[in-house]
């Protein structure tokens, strides 16, 4: 069909182009809120004890918060997808035993091969996931909560009550989570680096927007003719495959790992993708915002210990806080929805 | 917008005799005289439209050449196909051929087997039996994703977009221009949709998201979509449901030009005037049968009224019942914004009032209100004398209205309870004693229902998901009636269920009439209506546009009011 159909009706007209920048203005505004509210609350700190802005503190932050905003990314890639995976905990748990297993066993061994380890373990749970979901249409609520379970189970059956201990790991793998460059650790910046990755992905490929579409309208993404099975199936591998990788940063950055390691970590994971602005029912959120969600929660952690304030009230702030980020991303769509309508019908007339 | 002209007559001469039934039809010759006209009888009933041949065109089968050679191929069509769910059988035998650069109506009543055509022809169903042919070949179509690979294009009432993504990735989801790397090229998407747009004549931004554009403008982010697939067929399923006349006149603006084209158009829609402003042919179908295929140049809108119509007219239950006694309910002026609009009827005791009309015109919505789940915006409902609070149900059944709702599975039912607690939901506070249900109680009480309404079942504890259609709809009645409602809504009362369990919810219907209950009816099925209803109130377009008394009531006039015909005539 080549025929012009129609005479265009003043094209590329400026109402276009200033609507395109309130859109992309608030599409910004979820992680641009994070943020601000980061530096607050590091401003804030900072006034108060100082000490909070200490290399050291700044470092041991950091390292905590990568393995959270690790874990966030695989947890986002599910979400997006109107999916949730519960088995990161104990993926990452199982993972870091026996990779810290093989550190302290095999000496001779190459680091990259005890990270490839904790890859594939990742990826084999992640993969069941992804068939139980895909394939079984189980929701993945029911799915990866019996995961959960299952894992931790054969974790618990594995370690039994024995622990690995630092000592008995060869020394380059203690070192993976102190290494620094100028100050910042390695460690953050590989995952910051494997981040930009995961959001230039889901940006830029065909596969990282069926994601989006398949947890925007799981409908029209059928009718679309989107693989969704295939597309959820990868969600859940990679998810898998990232906790695995987690799993030997955990026993690095820790040491020492029983069959409790990562235990309740999901929990942490959703509250961290959720209050970095991805929509719990899937179709929106980025990457990035997770990650800084997993740097906020971790931040506020090391914030009340450096202020003094006792760590029992850890979980009711980053409740708290959990709760304050859905109602504003509740707000922010809903305005969003009004101020989008408004313009239509004004357009429309 | 009366586009004779757009009516393609290079081929008016071929089609009256196309429309002719086959050779079982020519036994009755006499009603056959009438050429194309005959159709559009109700004499063609049920016996016949099963024995008719569908349309056979010259050049269009068996890859014989075409005699007319202005007539094109068919680029996709359906023969003989039928589809059942279950018991149901939406389709039984249904025909339609698509040609490029036509716009083709198919129309019929609500249940007619419209939109299970549609679905086989997305892919989204596969027919039982007939096929499907692409440019005339036998096709199988596997999926959407099959159905999109033939060409086609579906554009549905409600249009299927992802709200989160923008539009431009709505349009080409799955195929977005790519750069070096396989990655997508945004600026080229850009500016392809903007293309697209600029073709359908339209301003739609293709950066802003797809959450909050009007209706009309998702069909046409759904239309962009089928240029941009290069569909040569483009099937729109009541697009017209939505939209305001400014709107509906814009997208014939984008039909025509599709048509222009040489895409062919599947157009369904139950406002006659539009089939005629747009389209060059018809296909009617009536209970799931192809019954007339013709080109719209000489028939009227009453020929089309008649032939989807075209049944035995239903035997009347005998006026056993009294004259209708006091007004039970009373509803003024009722007003829900985008909804229903100035609804004005009253309900007598012991008379049956039934809400005509086709489904979206508004029928549920004012009974929802009514009975206080939605709330309105304007207007009094009064029950037994009172004013009823707004949006209250519990004060609805506290003046005794009683809401068998339209959809059972979902509304009218805990499938997971059995049936005995079913009957007894409506109930529980007059068979409780200090607040305990006592199961004893509760048995006699659905025991005594379950035999006046002669429902069949195995135990009475077994689950209510085992019995059968009908019978799931008597254990709703039955929870209502335990609670001697004086004014009973029913929905849909036997939508999906079998003739036998059909009659006799009638016959109860008519029976709890005869006991002085006022009865407001919501019914797609016409016979039902006419069978039934001491007055037929029709509604369109969130309006009453008509009274009927059982007297003057017909099919033909029911749907005329129905579809605005009464209306374009008056104007």
């Amino acid at each position: 069909m080549t025929a012009t159909l129609a005479p265009p009706r003043e094209p590329g007209s400026p109402a276009s182009a200033s609507s395109r920048r309130l859109a992309e203005r608030v599409f910004r505004v979820r992680e641009f809120g994070i943020v601000a509210v980061l530096i607050v609350f590091v401003a804030i700190t900072a006034a108060i004890q100082p000490r909070f802005l200490s290399i050291t503190n700044i470092q041991f932050v950091l390292v905590d918060a990568t393995i959270f905003a690790l874990l966030a990314l695989g947890e986002t890639i599910v979400v997006i997808s109107r999916n949730v995976d519960l088995s990161v905990g104990s993926v990452l748990g199982i993972s870091a035993f026996l990779t810290a297993q093989l550190a302290s066993q095999a000496h001779g061994l190459p680091l990259p091969l005890v990270f490839l380890a904790g890859l594939g373990i990742g990826l084999g749970f992640g993969a069941i996931n992804g068939l139980l979901v895909s394939l079984g249409r189980v929701p993945s609520l029911v799915v990866t909560l019996a995961t959960l379970y299952i894992i931790r189970g054969l974790d618990v059956l594995i370690v039994g009550g024995s622990q690995v201990v630092p000592s008995s790991y060869y020394p380059s793998f203690l070192t993976i989570s102190k290494a620094t460059v100028g100050g910042i650790p390695d460690l953050a910046i590989v995952v910051a680096v494997v981040i930009a990755a995961g959001a230039y992905c889901l940006r830029s490929f065909r596969s990282g927007r069926e994601l989006y579409a398949i947890g925007s309208n799981p409908d029209a993404a059928r009718l679309a003719g989107i693989p969704m099975g295939r597309r959820i199936f990868t969600a859940f591998a990679l998810s898998g495959a990232i906790a695995g990788v987690a799993g030997v940063l955990w026993a690095s950055r820790y040491g020492t790992v029983d069959s409790t390691a990562g235990a309740s970590y999901e929990l942490q994971v959703i509250a961290a993708v959720v209050v970095g602005g991805v929509a719990i029912f899937g179709g929106s959120g980025s990457v990035v915002g997770a990650a800084i969600g997993a740097l906020l929660l971790q931040t506020i952690n090391s914030a009340l210990y450096v202020l003094g304030v006792s760590p029992d009230w850890d979980q009711a702030i980053a409740g708290f806080l959990l709760l304050v980020a859905i109602v504003l991303d509740r707000f922010i769509s809903l305005r969003l929805t009004v101020s989008l309508r408004r313009r239509s019908a004004r357009r429309g007339q | 917008m009366g586009h004779a002209d757009e009516a393609g007559d290079r081929r008016a001469d071929a089609r009256p005799g196309d429309a002719r039934p086959g050779d079982a039809g020519r036994q009755e010759a006499g009603r056959q005289e009438a050429g194309r006209q005959e159709a559009g009888r109700q004499e063609a009933g049920r016996q016949e439209a099963g024995r008719q041949e569908p349309v056979r065109r010259a050049g269009s089968e068996d890859g014989a050449g075409s005699e007319d050679g202005a007539d094109s191929p068919a680029v996709l069509s359906l023969r003989h196909v039928s589809k059942s769910f279950g018991a149901v059988r939406a389709v039984i035998d249904g025909s339609i051929e698509l040609r490029a650069g036509e716009v083709h109506a198919l129309v019929g009543e609500n249940g007619a087997g419209k939109s299970t055509m549609v679905k086989i022809l997305a892919g989204v169903h596969q027919p039982d039996s007939g096929t499907v042919l692409v440019n005339g070949g036998p096709t199988v179509l596997h999926g959407p994703a099959g159905a999109i690979g033939a060409g086609l294009a579906i554009i549905y009432q409600e249009p299927t977009l992802f709200p989160d993504l923008s539009v431009a990735e709505n349009i080409f989801m799955g195929r977005q221009p790519l750069r070096r790397g396989r990655r997508i090229d945004g600026r080229e998407m850009t500016t392809e949709a903007d293309a697209l747009f600029a073709r359908l004549g339209v301003r739609i931004d293709p950066g802003r998201i797809a959450r909050g554009l009007s209706i009309a403008d998702q069909q046409l982010v759904e239309i962009a979509k089928a240029l941009s697939l290069d569909a040569r067929v483009i099937v729109m399923d009541e697009p017209t449901a939505a939209l305001s006349a400014v709107e509906v006149a814009r997208l014939f603006d984008v039909i025509r030009a599709l048509r222009a084209g040489g895409t062919a158009v599947l157009f369904i829609s139950h406002r006659l005037e539009e089939v005629f402003a747009i389209c060059q042919t018809v296909t009617v179908m009536r209970d799931g049968r192809h019954v007339l295929t013709s080109t719209l140049t000489g028939l009227t809108a009453g020929d089309l009224v008649r032939a989807m119509v075209g049944r035995d007219m239903p035997e009347r239950i005998p006026g056993e019942r009294g004259a209708p006694g006091e007004v039970r309910l009373t509803v003024q002026r009722l007003t829900r914004e985008g909804v229903f609009t100035d609804v004005s009827f009253e309900v007598r005791a012991g008379e049956i009032v039934a809400l005509s009309g086709l489904v979206g015109a508004g029928r549920s919505e004012v009974a929802r209100a009514v009975f206080g789940i939605d709330r309105y915006d304007a207007g009094a409902v009064t029950a037994g004398g009172r004013k009823l609070r707004k949006a209250s149900p519990t004060a609805a059944m506290t003046a005794g209205i009683g809401l068998v709702p339209e959809d059972r599975r979902q509304q009218g039912l805990v499938m997971e309870m059995s049936i005995q607690q079913n009957v007894a939901l409506a109930s529980l506070s007059a068979l409780r004693r200090a607040g305990i249900i006592r199961a004893s109680a509760e048995h006699s009480f659905a025991a005594d229902w379950a035999v006046r309404l002669s429902v069949k079942y195995g135990r009475l504890t077994d689950p209510v998901s085992m019995l059968s259609g009908g019978n799931q709809q008597k254990v709703v009645l039955a929870k209502w009636l335990g609670r001697r409602p004086s004014i009973l809504i029913v929905d849909e009362p036997t939508r999906g269920i079998d003739v036998g369990t059909k009659a006799d919810v009638h016959n109860l219907l008519d029976r709890l009439a005869g006991e002085g209950i006022a009865i407001l009816m919501i019914s797609s099925e016409l016979p039902e209506v006419l069978r039934l209803a001491d007055r037929i109130l029709v509604m369109r377009e969130g309006r009453l546009v008509a009274e009927f008394t059982q007297a003057d009531g017909s099919e033909e006039g029911i749907m005329a009011a129905a579809t605005g015909q009464l209306e374009a005539e008056a104007r």
